[in-house]
C-alpha cells in the first residue's frame, strides 16, 4: 500500500506535471530548431512571439465567451486556436518581410539576424503589453479535471489523491498530434522534403530548383502554429503573463541545444530532458520518502535538492554539460 | 561630414538636450535641473556599461547578453564591502557557510580531477556520480545549518552576513569611502564570473555564448534574490553609506546655506542638487579615465590585434594568435566594466534591490545603446548611452503627448481612449525596438561609425 501511495504521489507531483511541461517545451523547441535549420539563426524573439500567439488566442476566446460559444467540457481556447495561429502566422510573415528578408538578401552574418531578432523581441514585448497589459490573464474554462484528487481517492481507497487536469491531458494529447503531423509533413510531403533538403545543404537545394522564399514562408507558418499552440497550452496549464513567456526562452533554447540544434527529434527529447530534470530537482521528496523508507529513517527536512527559484539553473547546468561534452547535442544537430 | 567634426557636433547636440531638460518647460522637457542631473547620472553609468559591451562586441565580436548578471554582481559587491558586518553573524554560521561553499567547490574540483585522471568507462562515470551525490549532501548538511543561523539574527533588519565596513552598525555611515572601494571589487567579482562562463562557452559558436550568458545572468540574479544570508535577497539592503555628503548635513552647515543664497537657490534644492552633482563628478571622472584607457588600447598593438581577430579569425590564427585566449581576455575585461558600473549604480541608488533587475532594462537596452552609438567606436557607445537613456526616460512624456494627440478627437471616458492613455507607458519597449531595427537596417555603423 505504501509503495502504491508513493507511486501515486510521484505521478501526481512529478511525472504528470513534467510530461505537460515537457510537451510545451518540446513544441517551443521545435520552433527554435526549425528556424535555426532553415533561417540559420537563434531567434531571441521566440518567447515573445509565443506570448503574441497566446494573446491573439485569448482575445478570440474572450470574444467567443462573450457570445456564449463554448465546447464544454473542453476549454473554449481550443476553438480559438486556429484564429490565433492565423494571426500569429500573419504577424511572423510580416516581420520576415519587413525585417529578416533584407538581411537574407545581403547574406548578413548570423549574429546580425540575432540582433535583429532582439529588436523584434522588444517590439513584440511592447505590442503584447500594449494590447493586453503586463498582468496575469485568466481565460481557461470548461471542466477543470479529467480525474480529480477526491474521486481518485474514493475509487482506489488510497491515502494519496491523483489529480489529472484537463489542461495537462490536452497538452499531452495535442503535443502528440502536432508532432506526428509535423513529422509526417517533413518526411512524407514534397514541401517537407524540400525543407529538409534546404536545411541540409542550401546550395544543393537551390541548384535543384527549390524556391528559398517559399521554404522560408512555410517555415514561419509552421513555427506560428507550433508557438501559438505551445503558448496557449502553457497559458491554460499555468497562467498567461507576458514576462513568463520571455523567461521561457532559456529552457526552450536549452531544450533545442541539448537535443541538437536543427534536429526536430532532438528538440522533443531535449524538451523532456529539461522538464523532467527541472521538476525532479526542485521537487520536495519528503512525502515519497516517508512512504518508502521505514519510520526510523524518515527525513526531517523537505528533501528538496534545490529551491524552485533555481529551476533556470537546472536547465542551464544541463546545457553547459552538453555543450562541454557533446556540443552537437544528443541527436547530432548542426554545429558550425 | 568628416568624423572629426561629427563627433563633437553629436556630443554638443546631446548636451543641448540635457540643458533643455533643465531649463525649459516646452514640449516634453520638464524644466527641472534636478531631473536633468538625475538622467545624466544614470546615463553616465550606462555609458560605462556600454563601453564594456563595446569592448566585447566592437573589438572582438563577442555577443554577451548577460550584462544584467554582471551588473547585479557589482551591486552585490557594494553591499559586501560597504555595509558593516552584522554582529554575531559570523559566529552564528558565517564560517559554516564558507566551509560549506569550500566543500562544494572541492567536490567539483574532485570530479574534474577524476574526469581527467581516470580511464574512460563505466567506472569513471560511477565514481564521478558517487562523488557528486556524497559531496552534495555533505555540502547541504554543512551549509544549511550555517544559513539558518545567520538568517535567524534579527531577520526584519539584518539576517545577513553584512560587509566589511569598519564603523560597525552605529557609525558605518562615517566610512563612506568604503563604497568607493567597492567599485573595483564589483569589477573583480564580475570578472571572476565572466572567466568561468568564458572558459566554458568561448570557442563554441557565437550563438552559444549568447545563450550561456543569458543563462548565467538569470542564475546570478536568482542567487542574489534567494540567498538571504548574502544580501537579504528581495528584502533589499537599504541605507548604504555614501561617498558624498548627506543633504541634511549640507543644510545644517552655515557656509553651504550662505553660498546657496548667493546663487539664488533655497537650501533644500541646493543640497539635493549638490549631492547629485557630486555623484555626477565622480562618475564623469571614472568614465573619462575609462574612455582614455579604451582609446589608448584601441590604438595600441593589442587593439590592432583584437580587430584583426574580429575581422578574420582564421587569418589571425594563421599568424599565430591564440584566438580563444584573446577572446577570454576581452570578455573578462568587458564584463568587469559592467560589474564596476553595477557597483556605481547601487552606490547612486543607496540600496540593493534585486527584485527590480530585468533583462530588458539591464541587458538589451545597453545593446541598443551600443548599436545606435556605433559599435567598435568607444565615443560612439558613450554617445549612444546618453542618447538612448535620455529617450528611455523621455519616451513616457513623448508617449503621453502622442496619445493625447491621437485621442484628442475621441469622446472623453470612452474605453478605447482610457486604454490608449493607460498604455502609453508601454511605448518604451516598442520604441526601443523600432530604433534598434531602423539603425541596424539603414545605418548599421551607428551615429559615430568606427573609422
Amino acid at each position: 500500500m505504501d509503495i502504491l501511495n508513493a507511486l501515486v504521489t510521484l505521478l501526481n507531483f512529478v511525472v504528470i506535471p513534467a510530461m505537460a511541461y515537457g510537451s510545451q517545451l518540446a513544441l517551443g523547441a521545435l520552433g527554435v530548431t526549425l528556424i535555426y535549420g532553415i533561417l540559420r539563426f537563434s531567434n531571441f524573439a521566440h518567447g515573445d512571439s509565443m506570448a503574441f500567439g497566446a494573446m491573439v488566442t485569448i482575445l478570440v476566446t474572450w470574444w467567443f465567451q462573450s457570445m456564449g460559444v463554448s465546447i464544454d467540457p473542453l476549454p473554449t481556447a481550443l476553438l480559438a486556436l486556429p484564429f490565433g495561429i492565423v494571426g500569429t502566422a500573419l504577424m511572423l510573415l510580416a516581420t520576415d518581410r519587413v525585417v529578416y528578408r533584407f538581411y537574407r538578401r545581403v547574406k548578413a552574418k548570423p549574429i546580425v539576424f540575432v540582433m535583429a531578432s532582439m529588436g523584434v523581441m522588444f517590439i513584440m514585448n511592447g505590442v503584447v503589453r500594449f494590447i493586453i497589459g503586463p498582468d496575469d490573464q485568466q481565460f481557461g474554462d470548461g471542466a477543470r479535471f479529467i480525474i480529480s484528487a477526491r474521486d481518485f481517492k474514493a475509487w482506489t481507497g488510497l491515502d494519496e489523491g491523483l489529480a489529472f487536469k484537463t489542461s495537462q491531458g490536452l497538452t499531452i494529447v495535442t503535443a502528440v498530434i502536432v508532432v506526428a503531423a509535423l513529422f509526417w509533413f517533413l518526411n512524407r510531403t514534397r514541401t517537407g522534403k524540400s525543407m529538409r533538403a534546404f536545411s541540409d545543404n542550401e546550395d544543393l537545394a537551390l541548384l535543384s530548383g527549390i524556391n528559398p522564399e517559399r521554404v522560408v514562408m512555410i517555415t514561419w507558418i509552421i513555427v506560428a502554429g507550433l508557438i501559438t499552440i505551445a503558448g496557449t497550452l502553457y497559458g491554460l496549464d499555468k497562467t498567461f503573463k507576458p514576462f513568463t513567456y520571455f523567461q521561457l526562452l532559456l529552457p526552450i533554447f536549452a531544450s533545442a541545444i541539448v537535443g541538437g540544434l536543427g534536429s526536430p527529434l532532438g528538440a522533443i527529447a531535449g524538451g523532456f530532458v529539461i522538464a523532467f530534470s527541472e521538476v525532479t530537482v526542485t521537487y520536495a521528496w519528503k512525502k515519497v520518502a516517508t512512504y518508502l523508507l521505514p519510520d526510523s529513517l524518515e527525513p526531517s527536512g523537505l528533501v528538496q535538492l534545490m529551491s524552485t527559484d533555481y529551476k533556470f539553473a537546472v536547465s542551464f547546468v544541463i546545457l553547459i554539460i552538453v555543450l562541454l561534452f557533446k556540443p552537437t547535442g544528443l541527436f547530432k544537430g548542426q554545429s558550425v | 561630414m568628416s568624423q572629426s567634426l561629427r563627433t563633437p557636433l553629436m556630443f554638443a547636440l546631446v548636451a543641448l538636450l540635457f540643458i533643455l531638460e533643465g531649463s525649459t518647460q516646452v514640449w516634453i522637457f520638464s524644466g527641472s535641473w534636478n531631473s536633468s542631473i538625475t538622467i545624466l547620472n544614470m546615463a553616465l553609468i550606462s555609458a560605462v556599461m556600454a563601453l564594456g559591451v563595446n569592448l566585447q562586441w566592437g573589438y572582438a565580436g563577442l555577443f554577451n547578453v548577460g550584462i544584467m548578471g554582471f551588473v547585479a554582481l557589482g551591486g552585490l559587491a557594494t553591499v559586501l564591502v560597504s555595509m558593516p558586518p552584522t554582529p554575531g553573524a559570523w559566529g552564528a554560521g558565517g564560517f559554516r557557510i564558507v566551509a560549506g561553499l569550500v566543500m562544494g567547490a572541492a567536490t567539483i574540483l574532485l570530479m574534474v580531477w577524476q574526469y581527467k585522471t581516470m580511464a574512460q568507462g563505466r567506472l569513471r562515470g560511477l565514481t564521478m556520480f558517487a562523488t557528486l551525490v556524497v559531496g552534495f549532501f555533505v555540502f547541504r548538511w554543512i551549509f544549511d545549518a550555517g544559513v539558518a543561523g545567520v538568517e535567524a539574527i534579527n531577520p526584519a533588519q539584518t539576517g545577513y552576513l553584512g560587509g566589511l565596513n569598519p564603523g560597525g552598525p552605529d557609525n558605518y555611515r562615517a566610512h563612506g569611502y568604503m563604497t568607493l572601494l567597492a567599485w573595483p571589487v564589483g569589477g573583480l567579482l564580475a570578472a571572476g564570473a565572466a572567466w568561468l562562463v568564458g572558459k566554458t562557452a568561448l570557442g563554441l559558436r557565437s550563438d552559444y555564448l549568447a545563450i550561456a550568458t543569458l543563462g548565467i545572468a538569470e542564475i546570478i540574479l536568482a542567487v542574489v534574490k534567494n540567498e538571504d544570508w548574502l544580501a537579504r535577497g528581495v528584502k533589499n539592503v537599504i541605507g548604504l553609506p555614501r561617498p558624498v555628503p548627506y543633504e541634511v548635513d549640507l543644510q545644517q552647515s552655515a557656509g553651504f546655506a550662505e553660498r546657496a543664497t548667493t546663487l539664488g537657490l533655497d537650501t533644500t534644492t541646493a543640497s539635493t542638487l549638490a549631492v547629485k552633482l557630486s555623484y555626477s563628478m565622480l562618475f564623469t571622472a571614472v568614465l573619462l579615465v575609462l574612455v582614455i584607457l579604451a582609446q589608448l588600447s584601441l590604438k595600441s598593438p593589442w587593439g590592432r590585434m583584437m580587430r584583426a581577430i574580429r575581422d578574420n579569425e582564421v587569418a589571425a590564427q594563421a599568424m599565430g594568435k591564440d584566438v580563444t585566449r584573446r577572446h577570454l581576455q576581452i570578455f573578462v575585461l568587458g564584463s568587469a566594466l559592467c560589474g564596476l558600473a553595477g557597483a556605481m549604480m547601487t552606490t547612486l541608488d543607496g540600496q540593493l534591490t534585486p527584485g527590480t533587475y530585468q533583462p530588458l532594462r539591464y541587458t538589451f537596452l545597453i545593446w541598443v545603446m551600443v548599436i545606435v552609438g556605433g559599435s567598435g567606436n568607444n565615443l560612439g557607445s558613450v554617445l549612444g548611452a546618453f542618447v538612448i537613456w535620455f529617450f528611455w526616460i523621455q519616451v513616457e512624456p513623448i508617449g503621453n503627448w502622442l496619445m493625447s494627440m491621437v485621442t484628442a478627437g475621441m469622446a472623453d471616458g470612452s474605453a478605447l481612449k482610457t486604454h490608449l492613455l493607460d498604455s502609453a507607458a508601454h511605448m518604451r519597449l516598442f520604441s526601443m525596438g523600432i530604433i534598434l531595427l531602423l539603425v541596424l537596417r539603414f545605418s548599421p555603423q551607428g551615429l559615430i561609425p568606427e573609422k
